[in-house]
């Protein structure tokens, strides 16, 4: 059994008389001590999707399942109990003002009439792990931008709980806090075995920690799996135009109409193989490379160029097999417009 | 004389405010639940208080205070007097603050309760918890924007024998043309008026944390 289930979960709003379908139909399941990304572009419904997770967004068909049980069924008292047990992180903080550091790590707990003494040392331990023990008393204005998502993570763990949730936690971050950020995640998800579910539009959020990855276009689920399939062999329109960071579908193709282009990646094996310049000289033709670019996805290095190739067919098909013979995944790209 | 004038003014300004809270503040609070986007929508809850609040708003309060003297007789025994005034501007009050504290409360970050949601918190102890507390700046301006109308108020409830400064005015300055006497309680008024403002901008900045960053 996953730990969140979710069935055929449909959202509509009534937006000024009009109806909007925020999420069609999406089924997805996470496992227990996952780091799930799930990504889309802004507007896709990816916010809408892990709402209904906690049940912030009562969803309008489908059922969410957590640890088997569903939300649906449970009365709105046993559903706050059920959402404690659900951290949640977002993209503003969202901390209290009026309380420092400790007030708010200590906030979640006081509403489980947790003692206070008992509070003030879950928060301390807590504090110490995401390593803001000297800003105890500080308030949120006079913490930085990475401070203030310390605390909001220290925060959503103070009730101990199985699942984090994190709305666009590091969108209003520098790349270095970013990373700092998606470190201590990654701790958190190692050393406690909390499953964390990650939105975001940055494909280099879901590269860095996430396991596996959802994709959302237009409220669909269009793609699911592990991050290394996904980017080695994006099969939808949204994956490839969120893994080249721009947009691949609409651009009108004028150029570069005549260029016939593939992409290909290549693991760790392949990485310090001069594969390329084996094929030139193997089969006597030219290769164009239109973009290259490496990343690092789970502490792997994988490499990704985009190739254009010659016209002659026969040639091309030669390329592409010699390639695939190496061991790259080999993906030909027709609307590419650099 | 001015003595106890000042002394009834800051009598009928004070406890009309605190009790104009007492009613205003639930008030407020049910406004803001009830209202769109609120903790729980109820829009036919929100349209009569809200409809309430804009008629008693919309009776000037010399009329309400004449209106309101049956009603004053049957609670305090008298229809005139500084005591007797606390009733009319009770009521005058209430809505005003419910108003208030309404806007207030619309300041709170709809994130922060958002989070608060998700922790699994209830609404009472939203409301308790967040959004008066967060709110709280916002809510000592309102007290102090409330205290000094009231002030006023209860000065001009001099003139149907309401006691206070305002009623020393009326008597003596206008009907009996001693200027002076006048001034004093004019400038008395401003003198009262002035320190309710400083000490409502100073408890409102100390209770504040959101800036203290650039201080």
């Amino acid at each position: 059994m996953s730990e969140i289930e979710i069935r055929n979960l449909t959202k509509r709003f009534e937006v000024e008389g009009n109806e909007i379908v925020a999420l069609n139909d999406v089924s997805l399941s996470i496992e227990k001590g996952d780091i799930y990304g799930i990504i889309g572009m802004s507007g896709a419904g990816k916010s809408t999707l892990v709402r209904t997770i906690n049940y912030l967004e009562r969803p309008t068909e489908g059922s969410v399942c957590i640890n088997g049980v569903n939300l649906e069924t449970l009365s709105s008292k046993k559903l706050r109990e059920a959402r404690a047990e659900i951290g949640m992180i977002f993209q503003n903080f969202n901390l209290l003002e009026q309380r420092n550091v400790l007030g708010n790590v200590c906030f979640p707990l006081e509403l489980k009439n947790v003692s206070r003494k008992e509070a003030k040392e879950r928060a301390g331990e807590l504090l110490k792990l995401v390593k803001l023990e000297d800003k105890e008393k500080a308030f949120p204005s006079q913490l930085s931008g990475g401070q203030k998502q310390r605390v909001a993570i220290a925060r959503a763990l103070a009730t101990n709980p199985k699942i984090l949730l994190c709305d666009e936690a590091t969108s209003a971050l520098d790349p270095q806090t970013t990373a700092s950020i998606l470190a201590l995640l990654k701790d958190i998800n190692e050393k406690f075995g909390i499953t964390i579910v990650i939105i975001t539009h940055q494909m280099s959020v879901v590269t860095e920690i996430c396991k596996k990855v959802a994709i959302i276009d237009n409220g669909k689920l269009v793609e699911t799996g592990r991050v290394e399939d996904i980017f080695e062999s994006p099969k939808s329109d949204a994956a490839r135009e969120l893994i080249s960071g721009k947009s691949i579908r609409y651009t009108p193709v004028k150029n570069l109409t005549t260029n016939k282009i593939i992409r290909i990646v290549f693991g760790e094996n392949s990485a310090y193989e001069p594969v390329l310049a084996n094929a030139i000289l193997k089969l006597g033709q030219p290769i164009n490379i239109l973009k290259a670019d490496t990343r690092n996805i789970n502490g792997k290095a994988v490499g990704e160029m985009l190739l254009g190739l010659p016209e002659d067919e026969k040639a091309r098909e030669d390329i592409i097999a010699y390639l695939r013979e190496t061991g790259l995944s080999v993906e030909e790209i027709n609307d590419y417009a650099g | 004389m001015l003595l106890e004038g000042t002394r009834d003014t800051l009598y009928m300004t004070l406890c009309s405010a605190v009790a104009g809270y007492v009613l205003g503040l639930p008030l407020g609070v049910l406004l803001y639940v009830t209202g769109k986007g609120g903790l729980c929508p109820l829009p036919v809850v929100y349209r009569i208080i809200d409809i309430i609040c804009n008629i008693i708003r919309s009776i000037p309060f010399l009329i309400l205070l004449i209106l309101l003297i049956p009603f004053t007789r049957f609670v305090v025994g008298k229809s005139y007097g500084s005591t007797a005034t606390i009733v009319p501007l009770v009521i005058c009050a209430a809505p005003y603050i419910a108003r208030v504290v309404e806007s207030s409360l619309n300041e709170v970050d709809a994130g922060v309760i958002e989070a608060a949601r998700a922790m699994g918190a209830s609404n009472i102890q939203i409301i308790f918890k967040v959004l008066l507390v967060e709110a709280r700046t916002s809510l000592v301006t309102g007290f102090t924007i409330t205290t000094g109308l009231l002030l006023g108020y209860s000065a001009m409830s001099g003139t149907v024998g309401g006691g206070g400064l305002g009623d020393i005015a009326v008597r003596y300055g206008y009907y009996r043309w001693q200027t002076s006497i006048m001034f004093i309680t004019v400038a008395l008024l401003i003198v009262v008026f002035q320190i309710i403002q400083m000490l409502g901008t100073k408890v409102a900045r100390k209770l504040d944390h959101r800036k203290k960053s650039k201080q």
